[in-house]
């Protein structure tokens, strides 16, 4: 039987384009033959405004790229600036800031999951289960800085401020609770029969596919290779910390959404190490100026944000402002191989691989 | 007028109007005032009473339907729901259905006009006609048609048909996705939902709906779990609900066949689904839990009613806790399996009642345990060691690997 192509675009306003991602899409029937990606519609020129900032209003703007994950966008910017200025962090400070990247990892990854849930179909409940457990962690960050989302937590040499005293006993009981309402969220998706069926031997990509494509972060892992760059190349103090690394089998939207749920235990420890291993003195060394004036020099640490590899490649003319910033964003380059891992599946698989891929379309645009 | 005349609820008002003479044992009072010779009169007055009465109590029922849902959903999911407009946000569907009305009436360009004003209607006014023909209460029916059974599944069958033209009429390809999805699935399911309804069928001996009830000693879905289950869930995917809500799949196509319809077009659908929804749980209610039947000290209204809301409770899980399944998928559950299994359950019953044409007590025991021996066989086969192929995708509980250091 012969059958008519039919095109579609679907976005940039859609439910479930995360945003305002937009794609051409080709379809058989309910067969996709081709998947183009559009982007841009959420282009702010965060990269170029960052060159009339000085390097401390910087760390507004990355708060805004990957709106999920604000802690990690400040960590990475972060640890570039102290990288091209020489600065020594205080040790509270980086303790500070690695226990608010690994609860940003947990938020992200609920975030993630939710989703990606919901683009299967659930109308909402376990999105609302996880974004519950999200908004805690928002509280926690609200008593830390004062901010739930766009936080701005870190500055050049740690943190702005401390965590209250009250922080302390939430966060032990957040970390008490979270290991529950996990195992609550795995009776109702792992092997529910429906997601198993959905999620499975869909968009498989292949390992040396994902390396050529300089995939990173949940995705690679879930494709089986074993990369983390806080345990390849580890940054702040990742090194002191010991962590398992969830790695998938088979590639495909199953597996990515089965490590990202164990990546949140993961974090739930290394939270626990860092609550046994922080002690008390300044969170930021007092010798560190309010305008930072790196020497000439250029400098790029890639951390490990929920997405995958962030890094800020920052040159320096000797200013107080950056005289160029570039962002390598996991989210776009993640998104890179959307294409090659829906064509051949059915109109559904797309959102759902979309979903699995978990892109910010505020980190793809910037 | 005879098989009307049947109807309690319906001879009462008649009778209180007209003079005739049969009526005198039913009129409490002497009160009636069209004399015997003019009784079409007062029957046309009746049936429009109970016409006005009918169509005001499903949209009435539309109303707390949408309320319990969105309530019940609520709780599902960890948060309040509505609780603003009035108490316990009780008059919240009375604002939305306000909102609704009052929004402006968008005509796509590119839609065939006729056919895009039509489908609405259509999907609405079928569902209206199912509600006459349920028995609520031992007396207490408006009309009982001897094929009440075949009217029911084919008055359910119409709205596929109202789908596929708002689908086709928008003019619009998230619409005509949705429509043609519709079609696919709609016509599918209802084979099993036949097959299983023609179980019922057999068990009652009468395609009218009053006589399954009558005839129901054990409820059916008890007696015959096979049945049950094939049917709730052939009738979750007719209503068009989660995990079968691929027709208007939120994350997918936005709003499947109604994407381009706004205002009352789009309150019209969203009355129909939800109407839909009330009158399967009720035939679900007549055929599977023996309709008003229950011990005579509630009377049978309330039985009635309190089977029904707990059927509609079940749609409003399903709901809150199942992802959707994906078109091919769909379309395999109904081919590959429920099919089997209605014709399965047919089977059995066939040859029980073959073997029985009028079972005692004892043999209907019997009976209710063969048929849950052959329910737990099926559903193990079917669902143990066909379910990895019965999707076409060969699924297998996994779990993560760790690295090593």
């Amino acid at each position: 039987m012969s059958t008519e192509l039919v095109t579609m675009n679907i976005g940039p306003i859609h439910p479930s384009t995360h945003g305002v991602f937009r794609m051409r899409v080709t379809f058989d029937g309910e067969t996709i033959i081709d998947a183009e990606p559009i982007i841009g519609y959420l282009h702010r020129g965060s990269e170029k405004l960052a060159e009339e900032r000085t390097y401390t209003q910087v760390v507004t703007l990355t708060d805004r790229m990957d709106y999920t994950a604000s802690m990690t966008n400040n960590q990475a910017y972060i640890l570039s600036v102290e990288k091209l200025s020489g600065i020594t962090p205080s040790v509270r400070g980086v303790w500070l800031r690695m226990i608010a990247a690994e609860l940003q990892r947990i938020a992200a990854h609920s975030v993630a999951i939710g989703f990606l849930i919901n683009d299967l179909g659930a109308w909402h409940t376990p999105l609302l289960y996880l974004l519950r457990e999200r908004e805690k962690i928002l509280e926690l960050f609200e008593m830390m800085c004062g901010a739930r989302i766009t936080n701005s937590y870190l500055r050049p040499g740690g943190v702005f401020m401390d965590a209250p005293d009250e922080f302390w006993p939430s966060l032990n009981k957040f970390l008490d609770d979270m290991p529950n309402r996990l195992d609550d969220i795995e009776n109702l998706l792992t092997d529910n029969e429906i997601i198993l069926a959905r999620t499975q031997n869909v968009a498989i990509l292949k390992k040396e596919d994902a390396i050529n494509a300089s995939i990173t972060g949940p995705m690679l892992r879930a494709s089986g290779v074993d990369w983390d760059l806080r345990h390849r190349n580890p940054y702040d103090f990742y090194e002191k910390i010991s962590f398992r690394r969830p790695l998938g089998t088979v590639g495909d939207n199953n597996d990515r959404y089965l490590v990202r749920l164990q990546e949140i235990r993961e974090s739930l420890k290394i939270v626990e190490q860092c609550l046994d291993l922080i002690e008390p003195g300044p969170v930021k060394p007092e010798e560190v100026p309010f305008l930072v004036r790196p020497p000439q020099g250029e400098s790029y640490v890639p951390i490990e944000a929920p997405k995958g590899e962030l890094g800020f490649y920052l040159v320096s003319d000797g200013s107080i402002s950056p005289f160029r910033c570039h962002v390598r964003a996991p989210s776009l380059i993640n998104l890179t191989l959307l294409r090659d891992m829906v064509i051949g599946y059915k109109i559904a698989d797309l959102f759902v691989t979309f979903g699995s891929i978990d892109v910010n379309m505020g980190e793809v645009d910037r | 007028m005879g098989p009307i005349r049947e109807s309690f609820i319906f001879e009462f008002l008649y009778c209180h109007l007209s003079l005739e003479a049969s009526c005198s044992s039913v009129r409490i009072l002497n009160v009636a005032f069209i004399p015997e010779d003019l009784s079409w009169i007062s029957f046309i007055l009746t049936s429009f009473f109970w016409i006005f009465v009918f169509i005001n109590a499903a949209l009435v029922g539309v109303l707390v339907l949408i309320w319990g849902e969105r309530r019940l959903i609520g709780k599902f999911q960890a948060r309040l729901g509505p609780n603003r407009w009035g108490p316990l946000g009780l008059f919240t569907p009375v604002a939305d259905a306000i909102k609704v009305m009052f929004k402006e009436d968008i005509e796509p360009t590119l839609s065939d006009k006729l056919i895009y004003v039509l489908a609405p209607i259509l999907m609405v006014v079928p569902v209206f006609m199912i509600f006459p023909v349920i028995p609520y209460g031992a007396k207490t029916f408006l009309t009982n048609i001897s094929v009440g059974v075949v009217f029911v599944l084919a008055i359910t069958s119409i709205n596929s048909l109202s789908v596929l033209m708002a689908g086709w009429a928008s003019g619009n390809r998230f619409a005509i996705i949705g429509g043609i999805r519709a079609v696919a699935m709609l016509l599918s399911y209802e084979i099993p939902m036949g097959i299983s309804a023609a179980g019922v069928v057999i068990v009652a001996g009468s395609l009218s709906l009053s006589e399954v009830v009558n005839n129901q000693v054990i409820p059916n879905a008890i007696f015959q779990p096979l049945g049950f289950i094939t049917f709730l869930i052939a009738s979750t995917a007719e209503l068009n609900r989660s995990p079968f809500d691929i027709t208007e799949a939120e994350s997918e196509l936005v709003a499947g066949y109604m994407t381009d319809y706004s205002s009352m077009k789009f309150g019209l659908f969203y009355l129909g689904e939800f109407m839909a929804t009330i009158a399967s749980s009720a035939i679900i209610v007549t055929f599977y839990f023996s309709g008003w039947r229950g011990p005579t000290f509630i009377p049978s209204e309330i039985w009635f009613l309190t089977k029904w809301v707990g059927v509609i409770a079940i749609f409003i899980w399903f709901r809150a806790t199942f992802p959707r399944l994906r078109i091919d998928q769909i379309m395999s559950l109904a081919w590959k399996g429920l099919f089997e299994l209605s014709l399965i359950n047919l089977l059995v019953l066939a040859l029980m009642i073959a073997i029985w044409p009028d079972p005692s007590g004892m043999q209907l025991l019997i009976m209710t345990l063969v048929n849950w021996v052959v329910f737990f066989l099926s559903i193990y086969i079917f669902g143990k060691i066909l379910s990895p192929n019965l999707t076409g995708n060969k699924i297998k509980k996994r779990s993560v690997v760790y690295g090593l250091d």
